[in-house]
């Protein structure tokens, strides 16, 4: 098992043609994945790739709709957690499945304590414990519960549980995303220990530097089909990228709005101003200015943690380190009510989840966070609710029969224009935006980004998060690069280009497995 | 290491300190016939409490064991009484019906995914509404069995004794302990008390703990009836109305979190000598009204929560740094 990539050996795991729909929407279409004894195999792919349908197919939670699924030539088919477990296929996901108020060991051996005379032998199942975790290097009191340790510690207890319950093929789903950087380094070496007792492990992550440290092979998905399997020392980064959004980097897209001189527009003192700005396993600290009538634009893959710096901008997540200002004066961003007293807003990213009161009327919903920022003691009089919120309908174009429509009726892109309109109502100074465009059809998408140019004309300070490269381009003055929860490269004026940001999301780290700070 | 039985060992402080202070006060307080007596008066109770202890450590909530207790004691008395049943013959079916109670309640838990505060309130009403089906009167129950019962004990110097009721909480007690860490049964309550999703993907038998705990709590209230019935020689509808609240009281104020997955069965033990002592110091006082047990009793209550949410507090703050790994 010294070469990490037998070749002449038959495959650990093969899968072939894996199909799955649902409710019509394919989301696995015909999908070969080839896992090999002893390699770690990254499984790569932005949203809805189909990445979490495939290992949710592979441990039985979903059931398969056409293809076959071979472990070591033998053909399975789980249809559950367990039996996949049985089956040899292990996993652990990165919210721990395991029990914190257990004990370690009680943890490692819940439902196969070792028995003696018909009672759980405490004594032996300590004995085990300590000897299952040596090789991983922990040594730690195995009766004290599991939820005192961190997280990492709690991931290896969870890898172990799953290896010594005879795991063949180990599934890491995204086990990184809660670790710091010290804990990401006893992870890996945990992993490769595993590699080279010829256990395969697939590798799910955001983390494209990660992924060139580790990983053997990688397979890449795109709106649920396969588009390649390389080895990855054959495959430059610039190239991974570019099979994940799916793009030839030949025809790149040039920003068509109009430039303001850039000397003369940097020498203009910026609205809001960031300095060292972070927080610990979120966002490494960044500097961001952004100026009334900018239009900042925040580009990366997913998990890059482009989310996660608007969360802080608008004090939602609370930094840990760093300062802030606004119009030169120093400010704390406690949370979502000093952002709102500062004159931010923000449209998040999941509309359902964080952002539309469904059952409410449209003209409530327009009208929610200004009467938050007026406290709920001073209702707004009725007849001014009815004119902001119908000034809106007519501004934005909000495709209602009327403002009392509850908003849950409206489709995706009338239902994002009120979320805007909501904050719109408050006169923010900076709106912040996450995915304005995500699941709305084509006609809307272009009246949001033409609304987007026509605010930031108005001098209001913009910042977006779109996954939608040519729409970033379209619109933005700057737009900051980030991978690996770190702001990369900031590209202005004529810098702003498709091929500039997929080159800047690809490059290599400066420093390779730098300390953060 | 010390603080996982810091609540335990606040909980026995108070113990030994309140009977301490018991003793100083009254001199007669420190015999064993207090003792003994401390044991049998809240036998019936730390019987329910100890099926209390395992259905709350598993996450859930049992209303209906006073209920299950009060209609335990109406059927032993018309089983005996009016349906001239060896008592031993009615036992059996006392156990039976009541754990049969319980399983139920479990399984429509378990199968309906109802929350069992309100599945086991509405086993509250069908309980107590099933004891005045059968009588609404006051039984006495004279079987000549049931006095030599009463009268079996350990016997000690000094007038102090172990009645069989004490001697039963003691065994059940004992029994729980190992249940609750020598068994899967019992690292399958804690587990499903964690988190009853990690607990299926860890291959937990979620339906089967679930049914078998409810089932155990209903079994245990049928025990507690019996030891009742043996304690007053009479079965009554209304007997132990509110013992369900007291049990969760000894259960909490043993350290035992109300959201499950943490606690231990002797620290609901220590939680009932607590209240009796209580009460056999309002005994002992004599001018003091009854009711000062319940005031007692609430704010002893109240300041434990306090506690256990102070320990989380400092717990999971701790959490997050990395404490020895």
């Amino acid at each position: 098992m010294t070469d990490p990539t037998p070749t002449a050996s038959p495959p650990l795991l093969a899968i072939r043609g894996l199909s799955k729909a649902f409710l019509g929407v394919q989301a696995l279409d015909g999908v070969d994945f080839t896992v090999r004894h002893g390699e770690i195999h990254a499984l790569l792919g932005e949203n809805g790739a189909g990445k979490s349908t495939l290992i949710k197919t592979l441990t039985g939670v979903y059931q398969r709709d056409a293809g076959t699924v071979t472990l070591e030539g033998r053909a399975i088919a789980p249809r559950g957690v367990e039996e996949a477990q049985r089956l040899h296929i292990g996993t652990v996901y990165q919210e721990v499945n395991l029990l914190p108020n257990l004990s370690v060991a009680e943890n490692l051996f819940l439902g196969r304590q070792p028995m003696r005379f018909g009672f759980v032998d405490r004594g032996a199942m300590r004995r085990r414990a300590r000897a299952v975790l040596l090789p991983y290097g922990l040594s730690l009191d195995v009766t004290a519960p599991l939820g005192r340790f961190s997280v990492a510690t709690q991931q290896i207890v969870a890898i172990a549980r799953a290896v010594d319950m005879s795991a063949k093929v180990l599934i890491l789903d995204e086990p990184t995303a809660s670790l710091d950087a010290q804990e990401v380094t006893v992870l890996f070496k945990v992993m490769r220990t595993l590699r080279s007792r010829g256990i395969g492990i697939v590798f799910v992550t955001h983390f494209l530097d990660q992924v060139y440290a580790l990983c053997d092979r990688i397979t890449v998905l795109r709106n649920g089909r396969l588009v390649g399997e390389r080895r990855t020392a054959e495959l430059p980064r610039i190239d991974l990228v570019a099979m994940m959004l799916g793009r030839e980097l030949e025809a790149a897209a040039h920003r068509i709005a109009p430039t303001m001189d850039d000397a003369e527009e940097d020498a203009r003192p910026p609205l809001v101003r960031f300095r060292g700005y972070g927080k610990a396993r979120s966002v490494e600290p960044f500097d961001l200015d952004i100026r009334p009538g900018e239009v900042v634009g925040l580009a990366g893959l997913l998990g890059s943690g482009r989310t996660e710096t608007a969360r802080l901008v608008f004090g939602m997540d609370r930094a840990d380190r760093g300062e802030a200002a606004v119009d030169g004066q120093a400010v704390r961003l406690r949370g979502p009510r000093d952002a709102i007293r500062l004159g931010f807003g923000f449209c998040p990213e999941d509309r359902k989840k964080e952002g539309i009161v469904g059952a409410l009327s449209v003209r409530e919903n327009i009208i929610l966070a200004l009467q938050a920022r007026q406290g709920w003691l001073r209702p707004i009089p009725r007849r001014r609710q009815e004119e902001i919120a119908d000034r809106f309908i007519r501004l934005l174009d909000i495709r209602t029969p009327h403002a009392e429509q509850p908003i849950q009726l409206l489709s995706g892109g009338n239902q994002q224009k009120a979320l805007l309109a909501r904050w719109l109502a408050t006169e923010p100074r900076l709106l912040i935006l996450d995915e304005p465009t995500r699941g709305i059809d084509v006609g809307a998408h272009a009246e949001i980004i033409r609304l987007i140019e026509r605010l930031c004309a108005d001098g209001m300070a913009l910042l977006v998060v779109s996954s939608e490269l040519e729409e970033i381009v379209a619109y933005s003055r700057r737009v900051v690069v980030l991978r690996d929860r770190r702001h990369v490269a900031e590209l202005r004026g004529g810098e702003v280009a498709v091929d500039r940001i997929v080159a800047a999301i690809a490059s290599e780290p400066a420093v390779a497995g730098e300390p953060r700070p | 290491m010390i603080h996982r039985f810091l609540p335990l060992l606040v909980t026995s402080a108070v113990l030994v300190v309140g009977f301490l202070l018991c003793a100083a006060q009254f001199p007669a307080f420190a015999s064993l016939r207090v003792v003994g007596n401390l044991l049998t008066d809240n036998a019936f109770l730390g019987i329910t409490a100890v099926g209390m202890t395992f259905v709350i450590l598993s996450g859930g909530i049992d209303l209906s064991v006073g209920a299950v207790i009060g209609f335990t004691t109406v059927l032993l008395a018309v089983l005996i009484e009016q349906g001239g049943w060896h008592p031993f013959s009615a036992f059996a079916v006392a156990l039976a019906v009541a754990g049969g109670f319980g399983a139920a309640m479990g399984a429509v838990i378990h199968v309906f995914q109802m929350p069992p505060f309100i599945v086991t309130l509405a086993g509250m009403f069908v309980a107590r509404g099933l004891g005045f089906v059968l009588s609404t009167d006051s039984i006495p129950i004279n079987h000549p069995l049931y006095a030599e019962m009463g009268d079996m004990a350990l016997r000690f110097d000094g007038g102090g004794k172990l009645t069989l009721p004490a001697l039963l909480m003691l065994g059940v007690v004992a029994a729980a302990v190992v249940c609750a860490h020598w068994t899967r049964f019992g690292a399958n309550l804690y587990a499903l008390g964690g988190n009853r999703q990690s607990a299926e993907l860890m291959g937990v038998p979620v339906g089967r703990t679930t049914v078998a705990v409810y089932a155990l709590s209903g079994l245990l209230a049928g025990l507690a009836g019996i030891v009742f019935s043996l304690y007053t020689g009479a079965g009554y509808s209304l007997a132990a109305t509110g013992v369900e609240l007291d049990t969760i009281t000894a259960v909490v104020i043993g350290g035992t979190q109300l959201t499950g997955g943490y606690g231990y069965v002797i620290g609901t033990f220590i939680g009932v000598l607590i209240q009796g002592l209580i009460q056999t110091y309002i005994t002992f006082d004599g001018s003091l009204s009854s009711w000062w047990t319940k005031i007692a009793i609430g704010v002893l209550l109240f300041v434990f929560i306090l506690l256990q949410k102070g320990l989380l507090a400092v717990w999971t703050g701790r959490g997050g740094a990395p404490a020895e790994a």
